[in-house]
């Protein structure tokens, strides 16, 4: 026996420490509170200052951060300090590593299958449109964003550049749903290019506002181009979607006519989430093929270190424009999707308010990860619904959901990356390494 | 000197404001051969570096690059990405300029980014996965294998570049500037930062791309034994300005050169001397 055992150290802080804490804690509050919470001031009835305390709200009020103050340290102990290993089993490790490789697929079946389990539920059928229509947008600009690094704060001017496309060629032209899809995409994509072009060369910030001012341009073109947007009120009688011709109505001519079956509303609503569906697997299917062609890999080389793409022969202006363009169009294929599925467009669906929600899910899931985008796009409009029942509460119980996962995986929901080509094994990228972009 | 130049600096002048930072710099770098630029710190040397890699457009001057089949090109008339595209002229930088968060052969297959843009038919062909673009991607990777195998990072060409070792770090990326196959390759401080045996183990890689490739080499160096060992022809600046040129052996003898660097740093003269001995 040459070592002496060894001696438990670091312990953790002890009562006196919790104690002190919570006291510094408590007085804080006594300071801040007795003014805001314990004396209240109004306007006597002949306009005269009156006040009155409340003593025992401040109490209840200096308490509750003392007792939320010890409850946070003992619960900041117990979990141990950020960073730490902990020995995890290795048949749980493997569980939920299998468990990470199922969820995707097992996600896509439910996906598919919710059209068959809830049927008779419009209200949850709506919402699957909804989300998936998210989960499109945050595909679209997971390409700008999460591959190419560069902060876009307008996308929405792309989603409603492709719903007015639809809308007006549909009722001005009489051109049909499958036509315009490839229009309102090569639409968006063309103003994504116009964008682009001027904003070539800025960086960070510069390019955060430029977008978001090039979204606000469009909006307010459009509710100011009276004679060819309708302005304020919008663009109404947007004709549906038709299944390759064959109408979804109750007519003669109709799908349920020529099937043979009773006709039911919801089959339009049945046949949007899979026209959204199909087209959200496209925007996928097209962005992973993308990211393991070398335009992928320059976009992410870009996010990665713009000087040395350059000295690498790259030409990184056009490298640029076709990520914006590549994220316009599939967010102008969304847009002819709201346009037919709303029946009606206004400027209103197309606030800045969509742009930092769609961007909100791209920062969520994890910048350049699909599955985590579309994991975000379920929680994030998903999970609003979910609390609806919270009323005025809703907006604070979601506030505070996306600050405790912005502390527990500050890049996201997934943050590692997985290679785009592999020699050996294919292992996934830790996000410390992996740069955010800065434009 | 009537030798078969690839690059053909003539008086090269680079101004930022009123401060002279290169003035009047003519030199030329040979054919094959490894062609160092030495100097005090602050002497103008990674200032010519970019003007020859078209990060900074000179004052006045013109490059001249000739390519092996005769054809010419003025680089002070190209900018940014044509360097290297059109021109041909790789270069790594004095900091590291990896892609971290990508793999070690995913940096090499950025490098060939113009080449498999082509083969990819402006990424459509690639889109539909026709056969020749998977023929030139496979092509692609073993060209990237056999740089990895050459660097001795094989086994580690599906980390992520930012984890790996320095010196790694360091040799990934001469290798990445070699998969865009350039005819000059431009080396800011190869050795700047490695160790002993890392620096020799970086002269016999430069002496192997010179031999096997064919590619000429114009290198920035501090490491007086590296570029005493490797260098053709070494060209000394101080303060903007050329100082002396010859072989090793003569600018290890230059009084001039002993002087600039006495004058400017005792530590850099005195290994100047010492690798000189």
């Amino acid at each position: 026996m040459s070592a002496p055992p060894a001696v438990q150290t670091s312990r953790a802080p002890g009562a006196a420490f919790i104690l002190k804490k919570a006291l510094i804690s408590a007085l804080v509050a006594l300071v801040l509170f007795s003014l805001m919470i314990g004396v209240r001031t109004d306007a006597g009835p002949d306009g005269q200052l009156t006040y009155w305390t409340r003593f025992g709200d401040l109490a209840a009020m200096v308490a509750t951060v003392f007792g939320g103050s010890i409850v946070l340290e003992l619960l900041r102990q117990w979990w141990g300090p950020v960073g730490t290993i902990r020995v995890v089993p290795p048949a749980v490790q493997s569980t939920l590593s299998l468990a990470g490789r199922l969820v995707a697929p097992v996600l896509l079946v439910f996906t598919f299958l919710v059209p068959v389990l809830f049927y008779n539920e419009r209200y949850i059928l709506d919402l699957g449109i909804l989300v998936l229509t998210y989960v499109m947008l945050g595909w679209g600009l997971n390409v700008v964003v999460g591959l190419a690094g560069l902060l876009d704060l307008g996308y929405v001017a792309f989603y409603a550049v492709g719903a007015y496309s639809y809308a007006l060629l549909a009722t001005n032209f009489g051109l049909s749903f499958w036509v315009c899809l490839p229009l309102a995409g090569i639409l968006a994509a063309f103003w994504g290019v116009l964008l682009g072009f001027p904003v070539l060369r800025l960086r960070g910030d510069y390019l955060a506002i430029v977008t978001l001012a090039f979204g606000e341009i469009i909006r307010l073109v459009i509710i100011n181009w009276q004679s060819l947007t309708g302005g304020p009120n919008g663009v109404t009688g947007i004709p549906r979607p038709t299944l390759f011709g064959i109408p979804l109505t109750p007519g003669d001519d109709g799908l349920a006519a020529m099937l043979g079956i009773e006709f039911s509303p919801t089959h339009r609503v049945v046949f949007l989430f899979y026209l959204i569906l199909a087209l959200a697997l496209l925007t996928n299917w097209v962005t992973i093929r993308l990211r393991r062609l070398p335009i992928g890999r320059a976009w992410e080389a870009l996010r990665e270190d713009e000087v040395a793409c350059r000295a690498l022969g790259i030409n990184t202006t056009t490298t640029k424009l076709t990520a914006f363009a590549t994220g316009a169009m599939f967010g102008g294929f969304a847009g002819a999707f709201f346009a037919t599925r709303q029946g009606f467009i206004s400027p209103e669906s197309f606030t800045f308010h969509e742009s930092a929600l769609v961007l909100a899910i791209v920062v969520l899931g994890g910048m350049g990860s699909q599955l985590g985008v579309a994991l975000a796009a379920l929680a994030m409009i998903g999970g609003f619904e979910l609390f609806r029942g919270l009323e005025q509460y809703r907006m604070l119980v979601f506030g505070m959901a996306m600050v405790l996962l912005m502390i527990w995986r500050p890049r996201g929901l997934i943050g590692h990356r997985a290679p785009t080509v592999f020699l050996k094994t294919n292992q996934a990228i830790s996000s410390d390494l992996v740069k955010e972009g800065h434009g | 000197m009537s030798g078969d130049h690839i690059l053909s600096v003539d008086r090269l002048s680079m101004r930022f404001g009123g401060i002279v930072a290169v003035n009047d710099l003519s030199f030329n770098a040979e054919r094959r051969k490894i062609t160092a630029l030495i100097g005090p710190n602050g002497a103008g040397k990674t200032t010519v570096f970019n003007c020859i890699t078209g990060f900074y457009k000179p004052t006045s001057g013109a490059m001249r690059l000739v390519h092996d089949d005769g054809h010419a090109i003025q680089l002070e008339r190209l900018n940014d990405f044509r360097i290297s595209k059109l021109a041909r002229v790789a270069r790594t930088f004095q900091n590291i300029r990896l892609f971290p968060g990508m793999t070690a052969l995913e940096n090499l297959m950025v490098a060939q980014h113009n080449a498999l843009m082509r083969a990819s038919g402006l990424t459509f062909l690639g889109l539909i996965g026709a056969p020749s673009w998977r023929k030139a991607e496979q092509a692609a990777i073993d060209l990237a294998q056999t740089w990895l195998d050459r660097i001795g990072l094989l086994d580690r060409a599906d980390d992520a570049a930012g984890n790996l070792p320095y010196g790694d770090q360091r040799r990934l990326e001469i290798a990445r500037a070699m998969c865009t196959q350039p005819a000059l390759l431009c080396l800011d401080e190869p050795a700047a930062g490695l160790n002993a045996r890392e620096s020799a183990a970086l002269s016999e890689l430069l002496l192997s791309i010179r031999g096997d490739q064919g590619t000429s080499i114009l290198l920035i160096e501090h490491d007086m034994s590296v570029v005493m060992e490797i260098s053709d022809h070494v060209v000394v600046m101080d303060h903007g300005i050329k100082i002396a040129e010859g072989t090793p052996q003569q600018i290890r003898d230059d009084p001039k050169v002993i002087a600039a660097y006495l004058g400017a740093d005792e530590e850099e003269a005195i290994a100047v001397m010492e690798s000189g001995t």
